[in-house]
């Protein structure tokens, strides 16, 4: 452990905000999606390197880590389906382009 | 995993300086693909930290379902929606620099707090064993996971199945 906790952090740090960055320039939404694993991934590292530093004898951030990347799964499964249902419908995965329902 | 100061010192940085350059090169290219691979990247980059914090179990799952799995869907999804060197729009100038600042801000913010904050001095102890992750992931006493460990595996099975009825052909 001869590296410091807050070099983690700043690591993550840069992870997340780098995807908050594409989740709001990026249209297309398999790029939106690739900036929220990346926030999403940030989070995790944050769990474990506080849990390793901060609390040491126990395991409860690590654990945590562990069932939120099963959720990540989930939710990457569930959001690559609705990403191709609107590609088959309009042709197109723009985020821009999905005002159908709207008018 | 013991090493030597010097080496982890060299691991961590050669690991820090893939992260950070993948995934601002992932947020920021302009061929979806690549960003899928600097995304590849990024992950296997992360287990490696979590190699370094010594969870090793962590790191076998990041690489197993992230790496392997979600990247994967990634790909296929990629392929399935685009035409292959076909590069996606960014959207205007205005979003841009709107991204750029709420991301500054936001990290500006976030440094400020995590740098003016006295982390307690706490001395690192050993890890865990893999004997204790399991016990931990399905016991049902007082920091035990029974409960949720099972109600994700159901969202996971519900997952699937909402999946299958989104995706299919009518």
């Amino acid at each position: 452990m001869e590296i410091p906790m807050i070099y983690y952090i700043v690591l993550s740090l840069v992870m997340f905000f780098a995807g908050v960055y594409g989740f709001i320039t990026r249209k297309n939404m398999l790029m939106m999606l690739i900036s929220i694993e990346l926030m999403l991934n940030a989070v995790d590292i944050n769990f474990a390197v506080f849990n390793r530093f901060l609390f040491p004898g126990q395991m409860e951030g690590m654990i945590f880590s562990i069932f939120a990347i099963a959720i990540a799964a989930a939710e990457t499964a569930i959001a690559i389906a609705i990403i191709i249902n609107i590609y088959r419908h309009i042709r197109n995965i723009d985020a821009d382009n999905l005002d159908d329902m709207k008018y | 995993m013991e090493l030597l100061p010097l080496a982890q010192q060299v691991i961590f940085y050669l690991l820090a300086i893939v992260i950070v350059v993948c995934s601002i090169l992932a947020v920021t290219t302009r061929r979806i693909l690549r960003a899928a691979t600097y995304l590849l990247f990024v992950l296997l980059s992360t287990a490696g930290i979590y190699f370094m914090l010594d969870y090793t179990f962590l790191g076998s799952v990041q690489i197993a379902v992230y790496a392997g799995g979600i990247l994967v869907l990634f790909v296929f999804s990629i392929l399935l929606t685009s035409k292959p060197g076909e590069s996606t729009d960014e959207k205007d100038i205005k979003h841009r620099v709107l991204g750029l600042v709420a991301a500054l801000a936001g990290a500006a913010v976030c440094a400020y707090a995590l740098f003016t904050y006295k982390w307690p001095e706490i001395a690192i102890q050993d890890v865990q064993s893999i004997n204790d992750i399991g016990h931990a992931l399905i016991g049902m006493d007082k920091f035990q996971y029974l409960l949720p460990f099972e109600a994700v595996s159901v969202l996971l099975l519900a997952c699937i199945i909402g999946a299958i009825m989104i995706a299919r052909k009518r």
